[in-house]
Formats: C-alpha cells, structure tokens, sequence
C-alpha cells in the first residue's frame, strides 16, 4: 500500500473529548482517486456496540469508508481512531508517526470485514480458511484454533460443512463461513460491506439471522453498508444517509425511515420504496 | 556402405550413450530445480513496491530472456575466467541453463499472480496476516496451480536446450552422440539413438507434469 502524505493530528487530547469514548471515530477524514473525491472531510463516531448501518446511492463512498478503516485503501486526508488509538499512525515520545507495520496489525486486528463476493480461500476448507489468521496471527495452536473455529462455525450453524471447500457451498453458507473466519480472530469492530448484495433472496435471510444472532449475543460494534432496508430499520441502532462522500442525514431508524428530513433522502427513499 | 540401420552396432554403442544421457538428465533435473525456486524470487521481487528492485529485477529478467542461452554460458564459461572467477563446464553449464530459464519461469509465475482475484489480497489484509503468510498460504497455492502446465513446458524445452552446453564441452547426450559418430562415420545410429532418447525422456516429463497437475487439483 503506498502511503500518501497526510495531515498530522494537532493535539492526541482535543480528540478524546466527550465520555463513553468512540469506537470507531472518523475525523476530517477524505478519500481522493486522483480528481475524485470519494470521501469529502467525513466526521463520524460509532460507539461502542452500536450498530450502524450505512445506506446511500452507487458512488456515495459508503464501501470506501469501510475500506479506509480496514487499511485496505490509504487515506487522502484525516484521521481513523479505533478503541482510542490512532489507526494509520502511533504516538511515539508524545508526537505522531506513521504507524509501523506491527501497530497497524494490531490496530487491525481489531476489526473483521466481511466482503460482498466473500473472498473465501478456495484452496482450504471452510475450517481451514477460519482457523488461517487465528493460527499464524494470534499465535494460537492448532488445536485451540480448530476448537475455536468449530465452535464459530457452529453459531453460523455449518458445523457439518466444516471440511467443505467453498466451491463446495451455496453462496449463503460461504458468506456464513465468512462471519465465522473474521470473527476468529475476535475483533472488536465488525464491517459488512453489502453481505447480501450477492445472494439471491433467499439465501439472504439466513446470512441476516446470523448478523441478528451475533448482535444480539456478543458485544460487537457493527458497521453495515446494506441496501436491506428492511433489516437495517429493524436491527440498526442509527442509520447514515451517504451522498457524494458525505452524510447527508443520520439517526435512530424509526424517525429516519417514517421522517426523513433532507430532500435527498426522502428522494432516496422513495426510489427504494418503488423498487420493491 | 550399409545404409540400413545396423542394430548391433547400435547395441554397441548404447552403453556409452546411456552413461551421457545421465548427465542430461542430471543438469535438467538440477536447472530445473533451480530455475522453479530462483523464478519466483524473480517474479516476487519484481512486483516489489521498493521500485529500484522492482526496475532491476525487470531490467535482468529481460536482458537474459533476450539473448541466447548459447552466448550465456560462453559469457560463464569462457569470460568470467578472464575476471577471476572460473566453474567447471558442467557447474557453468548447469548454472546458465538455470538462469536462463528461471527468467522464463519468472514470467509465468507473474501471470499466475496477476491472475489472483484482487479479493484475496484484501482478504489476507483484513485478516492481518503478514506478508509472509499472505504469500505462502495464500497466494501462492492460487498463483501456482493454474500455471503448472506452462512450467512444465519449460522442463521440456529445457531437455532440448542440454545440446547447446556441448558448446562449452559438456559431454552431454548431443556431443557423445557426434563423437560416436565422427569416430566410426556412421552417424546414422548414433543420433536416432539420441533422438529417440530425448522423445523417451520428454514424454516421461510431459507425463509427469501432468500428474502434478492431476494432484493438485481442488476438489
């Protein structure tokens, strides 16, 4: 990944202002591709355990925000906090550097992604591809790995399928497998980028019942970027309306869906409405 | 003179052949061997973000690709004494067909990882695995499969390359065949001997390699 040049955070204290502290937080941060600004100057701050999902039109920035905060992308400009610590770079004797690769595998690993064509590895099974970066990441043995795997693989509810390929499993039970290898490696943070997007209607549901099931039972900050409105208006804690890299609109499902206040949501909204 | 080919005579001369034919095989093998490994650091290097390495590695890889293999081992064999530094023909030899062909293997194995879907990159980066582990238990095993049956075209070609070490008089197959030869003036059984080897030996490898193949294959 080239690293671009960046602007320095001022002061690490005028961040951590008001208390519980974010789990996620976005400052300032802007994605450019050459002339393109994909995200423009964004602030957002997702607390601990709480689900977000992120809803908007094609090119809105919303799967690039998720890509900025996995690192898989490098920023333009801004700056991502996760758990309290910077992301892209660390404070070394009270001033901040880019990070060095073992801070940002750590940083890192505190957040899983799941991916809309899953990116399974083909070549291992589905216990295999989960018990991969708890192994050679965390350090575990293979057989703390095995048994931590085949008990994920049970909560997404394949843990017959655990010496399947993935070439092997319908697309609904590949994503699962994808739940069940992100979250091996207990992150904090969750990022579900279109989950469902390529799945045909019925799959969908069972990959949603996961999601449920994991917000429900464990204590996981998530962020979604989803075109189910249904599941996003019944299972999110707030939902952010993305236009042109910025949020045009955010808040508590009930108001947003039956109240929309900007024009480019109601917009928006109708358009999904008529789809359906 | 006889023009029919003289079995007895050709029985005669077997032993002498077989004995050379083990060099060929040996030097193949051994190149070979060479030229799988030292390709994908080629390759690797290659794709480097550090762009200095990135532009010699290319720079080296053409520039050997582009010349003939028979200059390359005069260059090893007959130029490098002149600065210090001397092998025997058959390391010369060995050495040059390895490089040589490793430039070839470099090219295949970057098709073959250019053929990695983008989403597994970001797969072993969301996962954090190290750069190590991305490439040996993740890419690789993807980038390799698919190009065994080139690969294995170049250990055939190579097989066929062998003759031109006889240039720096390694006594391989090729050379022990003319030597038969240029010894009795009957060149007849001597060369379709070799020539019959070399068919033997290749459809072995080609046999071989799809084998390979067959193992490797995902269920």
């Amino acid at each position: 990944m080239k690293r671009e040049p960046m602007t320095v955070l001022s002061d690490a204290t005028a961040l951590g202002a008001a208390a519980p502290q974010p789990m996620v937080r976005f400052a300032g941060v802007t994605k450019r591709y050459g002339a393109l600004t994909v995200l423009d100057a964004l602030d957002l701050d997702v607390a601990p355990n709480e689900k977000v999902a992120i809803i908007g039109p094609s090119g809105s920035g919303k799967s690039t925000l998720l890509r900025v905060l996995m690192t898989l992308d490098p920023l333009s400009g801004g700056a991502i906090e996760v758990d309290g610590e910077p992301l892209t770079h660390m404070r070394k004797n009270g001033a901040l550097v880019p990070a060095s690769a073992a801070h940002l595998r750590r940083v890192r690993s505190k957040i899983g992604m799941v991916f809309q064509s899953f990116n399974l590895f083909p070549h291992m099974t589905a216990l295999a591809n989960t018990i991969e970066a708890p192994m050679h990441v965390l350090g575990l043995s293979r057989s703390e790995a095995t048994e931590r795997a085949r008990e994920l693989l049970s909560l997404v509810g394949l843990d017959d399928k655990c010496d399947h390929y993935p070439s092997q499993l319908s697309g609904g039970q590949q994503q699962r497998v994808a739940i069940a290898r992100a979250l091996a490696m207990r992150p904090k943070v969750m990022l579900f980028d279109e989950v469902t997007s390529a799945l045909d209607p019925e799959l969908c549901g069972e990959v949603l019942n996961v999601i449920r099931r994991l917000g429900a039972e464990h204590n996981l900050t998530m962020l979604m970027v989803t075109h189910q409105m249904g599941f996003a208006r019944e299972f999110a804690d707030r939902v952010c309306f993305f236009s042109q890299g910025k949020i045009i609109e955010q808040g508590p499902p009930q108001r947003f869906f039956t109240a929309p206040e900007h024009e480019r949501t109601r917009q928006f909204l109708r358009a999904v409405h008529e789809a359906v | 003179m006889n023009n029919l080919f003289d079995v007895h005579y050709a029985l005669q001369i077997l032993p002498a052949l077989l004995r050379a034919s083990a060099y060929t095989i040996a030097i193949t093998l051994i190149g070979f061997a060479i030229a799988l490994v030292l390709g994908l650091g080629f390759a690797i290097l290659r794709r480097s973000p550090i762009k200095p390495v990135a532009r010699t590695v290319g720079f080296v890889v053409e520039f050997i690709r582009s010349t003939p293999l028979l200059i390359q081992v005069y260059v090893l064999f007959y130029v490098l004494p002149t600065y210090g530094v001397t092998m025997s023909a058959l390391t010369a030899g060995t050495v040059g067909i390895a490089v040589h062909y490793a430039c070839y293997t470099s090219e295949v194995y970057r098709a073959g990882l250019n053929g990695v879907p983008r989403g597994q990159w970001e797969a072993a980066c969301a996962l954090s695995l190290s750069p190590w582990r991305t490439y040996a238990g993740v890419v690789l095993p993807q980038a390799i499969r698919p190009v065994v049956p080139a690969l294995g075209n170049y250990l055939v070609a190579m097989f066929k390359d062998t003759p031109v070490l006889s240039a720096i008089t390694v006594v391989e197959l090729m050379q022990q065949a003319k030597n038969i030869g240029s010894e009795t003036f009957r060149f007849l059984e001597p060369i379709t001997l070799a020539g019959l080897f070399f068919l033997v030996i290749s459809i072995a490898s080609a046999q071989l390699v799809r084998r390979v193949e067959l193992r490797l294959r995902l269920p």
